[in-house]
Order: structure tokens, then sequence, then C-alpha cells
């Protein structure tokens, strides 16, 4: 008698679980294109280009007519502004723990302090901020906005730089020293282009991070019809122009907010994209 | 200009670059410093602000009071805490197999050029901003709760509180907890996947080599290598998911109650410090109790912090 073929019991567990596996995958990239598709789709009829190029008139908010130019402005101002105070310290920061507390206790200190800043909630820095500037005697503004988002930026950004610095051969430092080159001159003008992709990441993942909050600018930078003027006066941004329009009871407005949000969007994807082609392009100066 | 031989050119010149290093040095030394007191300082500043209501009412009260009316000087933080709490429980389940279940694929079955897809899009989803999740969140989940979810659960589970539906609107903590399950998805994916695939090859080899299956070698080697950096993975998920403000804000309902259903709203803490920053200085205290609400945000996050290090310390040590 021919015994009957059997799946064995380890087979079925291997079936089984791929095709859990399978099942979540196409799940969770089924659900992000779900996001970008109702992003634009329910966006996309909304968005004219007055939206873009106007600031909004009277009555904006009730349906009339106008746009959000004061929020693409102010977001703009708001991230740019936060991403180079931000990169003025992590630079340094991210040089300091591999050439000059290098393999040091100390080392290990910054890095877990800036991992626990990692973790600190957006809304929490918003408080920070709010506190500081009171105690500074400085009102809602974008220069308030700005320093708020630069302590928000600076863990992810200083961690970016820490990786992509800690990926530099040692080969190539040996090198620079052994030409007699300082630490300093070796991290500055050595390591920093070899680096630059990475570091560049590092910022622009920052920037988009920055960009897209809202927690904390709620605070910080206040919100306006206007475009700023000074670093001292409020500033719309766009994660606020899309809750507040959101807020409203008009459908009208309702759905700017949709197209907002899909300006929003656009703007973070095509920072992506060109992070990755100017990363790709500054790879010619990386020596191998 | 007196003459100068050359050696003391060189000096001079050594000891300019010199000096231009121990500078970079100090100023470095210090925006380190700088950045470590800065969770001290940002501690300090917020205690210090909340120290009126941490003076004058006792600590068991602000935390396990449920009580919270602002005009009559009663801050119980308790609903608010465990909105928080539920809130990111819900998302950290819905989010943890599949997004662990896909990292896994994605590093150890996937074809490259499924990899050479799925990866840059997650990447890109990684940087979406909160509220456009939130968008998301009011026309798609909250609908999709409200109307089909809620009453479905309510039906078949409905005898366990935990799925009961009193609350047809569908702003919920599932609602809530939906949203930032998808949000968390592309950063615990992109970290467990980094780690499962710095799990040596050869480990891998050895145990098909002996017999077993695809499976088995990820359940029984692989994971078990890669233990300590799945649960950094789920960590840097739930501090996400934690402090997240604008998508939950938009779907949870925001109605100061402890929850007792999933299907219920609830007001977590960070919704709560950003609905009421407006009226927080012109009612008295109120600035202190959101201070306050932000205090102890910070307060669970280093205390997750801590715990989790100590649990990967014990584990990667043994």
């Amino acid at each position: 008698m021919v015994p009957r073929p059997r799946i064995s019991r380890r087979k079925l567990e291997e079936l089984f679980f791929q095709g859990l596996m399978i099942i979540s995958t196409v799940g969770v990239l089924g659900s992000l294109l779900l996001i970008l598709g109702t992003i634009v789709w329910r966006g996309l009829p909304a968005l004219d280009l007055a939206m873009i190029t106007q600031t909004p008139k009277g009555g904006y908010y009730l349906g009339q007519e106008g746009g959000i130019l004061n929020a693409i402005v102010g977001s703009l101002y708001l991230a740019l502004g936060g991403t180079l105070l931000s990169m003025v310290a992590s630079l340094p920061i991210a040089l300091y723990l591999h050439f000059y507390a290098a393999r040091s206790r100390w080392a290990e200190v910054v890095r877990l302090a800036l991992d626990v800043l990692w973790g600190i909630p957006s809304i929490v820095y918003g408080a920070f901020g709010f506190l500081l500037m009171l105690w500074l005697g400085m009102r809602a503004s974008l220069l308030g906005g700005i320093i708020t988002l630069a302590f928000l930026e600076l863990p992810i950004m200083a961690r970016g730089m820490d990786e992509a610095i800690a990926m530099v051969p040692a080969a190539l430092k040996e090198a620079s020293y052994a030409l007699g080159a300082t630490r300093f001159e070796t991290a500055a003008r050595i390591v920093v282009r070899q680096t630059a992709p990475g570091l560049l990441t590092a910022v622009l993942l920052a920037f988009g991070r920055a960009i897209g909050d809202a927690a904390s600018v709620l605070f910080t930078a206040g919100y306006t019809d206007r475009l700023p003027d000074s670093l001292l006066s409020p500033v719309a941004s766009l994660p606020l122009a899309v809750f507040f329009q959101l807020g409203t009871p008009f459908p009208k407005v309702q759905e700017r907010a949709y197209a907002s949000a899909l300006v929003l969007t656009v703007i973070v994807l095509v920072l992506s994209v060109l992070s990755r082609w100017l990363s790709r392009r500054l790879t010619r100066h990386v020596i191998r | 200009m007196a003459w100068r031989t050359r050696e003391q050119v060189t000096a001079v010149i050594r000891q300019r670059r010199r000096r231009t290093d121990r500078l970079a040095e100090r100023l470095m030394a210090a925006l380190s410093a700088a950045c470590v007191l800065l969770v001290p300082l940002i501690a300090a500043a917020l205690w210090l602000r909340a120290w009126p209501i941490l003076r004058t009412r006792p600590l068991g009260d602000l935390l396990f009071s449920t009580v919270w009316r602002p005009q009559q000087g009663a801050f119980g933080f308790f609903p608010f805490i465990m909105g928080t709490l539920w809130v990111t429980a819900v998302a950290m389940v819905l989010a943890v197999p599949p997004s662990l279940l896909t990292a896994i694929y994605l590093a150890e079955y996937a074809p490259p050029r499924l990899r050479a897809v799925a990866n840059p899009l997650i990447d890109l989803l990684a940087g979406i901003p909160s509220v456009v999740y939130g968008v998301w969140g009011v026309v798609v989940v909250v609908p999709l709760v409200g109307q089909r979810v809620g009453p479905l659960l309510h039906r078949w589970l409905g005898v366990v509180p935990l799925f009961r539906q009193d609350n047809p609107t569908g702003y919920s903590i599932l609602a809530g907890g939906i949203v930032l399950a998808v949000m968390v998805f592309p950063i615990i994916i992109a970290v467990a996947q980094d780690v499962i695939r710095a799990v040596p090859q050869g480990l891998r080899e050895a145990s098909l080599a002996l017999g077993a299956t695809r499976w088995q070698t990820v359940r029984n080697v692989v994971l078990r290598r890669a233990w300590a950096g799945v649960m950094a993975a789920i960590m840097l998920g739930f501090s996400r998911a934690f402090g997240e403000t604008m998508a939950v804000l938009m779907v949870v309902g925001n109605i100061p109650q402890v929850p007792r259903s999933i299907l219920d709203a609830a007001y977590p803490l960070t919704a709560l410090i950003a609905n009421n920053y407006g009226e927080m200085m012109s009612i008295p205290l109120y600035d202190a109790a959101l201070m306050g609400g932000a205090l102890i945000l910070l307060a669970i996050v280093l205390v997750f912090n801590v715990a989790a290090r100590a649990v990967l310390v014990r584990w990667v040590g043994s």
C-alpha cells in the first residue's frame, strides 16, 4: 500500500507563518498607500491656484476667498530656521562624540541624553518653549517657534549624524592624523566631507519632522492670517492650518483642510525624494 | 615686522592650529554638556511652573482623582492618564504583530525586487506628518469604527465590557489606536528589519543545515539573537505613539472620563494640553495644572526609558 503523502507539522507551521507574514506585509503597505490615496482623493478637488498663492481674505474661514500662503510660508520659515539652529548644535555634538570623547563614558551619557530627548513628546517641547518665552518676555512669534523646533530636531539630527560619522573607516582618520592634522582639522575637513550624504539625510529627516509638527508650534508660534514680517511677529503653520480648517463646521472650509494636508504631504514627499537625489550626488566626494 | 626664521614661522602656525583645536574641543564639550543638561532643565522648568498646584494638592489626589473642574479648582488627572495609556496600549497591540511579521518577511523571505520597492515606500511614509494621519483618521477610520467595526464588535463580543459600544460616533480609543498603529508601522518595521538583517548569515546556515525550516530558523535562531534590538524597535514605536498629539486629538473624542471600553471616547494628556492652552492663563492654577500634565508625560517617558534600558541590559548581558 502506498503511504498517503502527508504534510508534516513543521511544514504546516512554515506555511501558516509565511501566509501570516504575507498578509501583514500587504496590509501594512496597503494601509500606508490608503492614506496617501485618501489625501490625494479628498485634497485634489479643493486644491486650486488661489489656495497656494493667496493669504486668507476676510471671511476665509466661513468659505470666502483666499488661500493658505501664510501657512505655507510660515511653515517653511519655521522649519528652515529650526533646522539651521539645530544644525549649529548637532554637528559639533556628533563630531565631539567621535573625535574628542570617542569611546568614553561621557560619550555614552550624551548618547543616552539624546535618546531620552528623542522620546520626549513634542507637546512637552512646546510647553517648555512656551515657558522659556515667558521667562524671556517674548510673545508667540516666529523666533519662539524656531527655538522650540530646534530643541525638537536636536536629538533627531544629532543621532542621525552620529550614526553617519560612525561609518567612517578608522583608516581615513588615521591617515589624516599621520599627516599631522589636528583632530579639529580631521573632523571639519575630512570627515564632514566624507559623510556629507549621511549628514544631509539626518538634516532633511529633522526638517521633515519639524515641518510636520503641530504640537510644539501651537504654543510658541501663534497663528496669523498675514505673512510674517519679522522674527518677532506671530506666524501661521501648515499643520495648524489643516487642524483649524478641519475644526470649522463648513464643508467648504473642511475641504480646504484636505487640500492643505495634500500640500503639506507633497512638500514632505518632495523633500524625501530630494534627499535621496542629493545624497547620491554628494557621494561623488566620498573616498571608498 | 621683524624677520623670523622658518622654524619660528612653523612654530607660530602650529601653535595657532593647536589653539583652534582646543577652542573647538571646549565649544563642542560645552554644547554636549548643554544637551545632557537639557532633560533636567525641561523637567525643572515644568516643575517650577506646576509648583503652585503641586504644593497645594497631595500628589495622590492629582494622579488618582477623576474630577476635572478647572473653574472650581479641581484638577484630577486620572481620566487623562488613563486616556493616554489606553490609546497607546491599543495602538501597540495593533501595531506590533503586523510590523514584526512584515519586518521578518522583508528581511528573510521577500525577493530583493520587492524589498527594493517596499523599503523606500516605508521610509517615505515614516515622514508623513501626524496631522495628515489625523485627517485620514477623521475621513476614513472614524466612520469605519462608528458604523462597521463598532457594531460588529458590540454584537459578537459585547458581553465583554472591553468591546461594548455606547458611543456610536466612532470618535473613540479604537480609532485613535488604529491611527497611531499605522503611524508607528514604518518606525518599527525599519528598525526591526535592520536588526534582523544584522544577524550573521552563518547562524542561519547552521540552523538550515541541521534541517530546520526557514520559520524554525527565524523563531529559534534569528529572533533569539535579535531580541534586544527588536525590543528597541518596539520602544521607539511606543515613544512615538505615546507622545503623539495632533493625530490622536482629532479622532479620540476628547471626553474627560475613565474609559471602560475601547469604543469609548477618551481624553489623552497630550490632547488636554493642546486643547486648553488658550484659556490656561485666564483661570487660576490652570496653567500650573497643564504644565503639571506635561510633567507627568515627561515622567512617564523617563520611567519607560529607564525601565527599557534596564531590561535590555539584563537580557543582552545574559
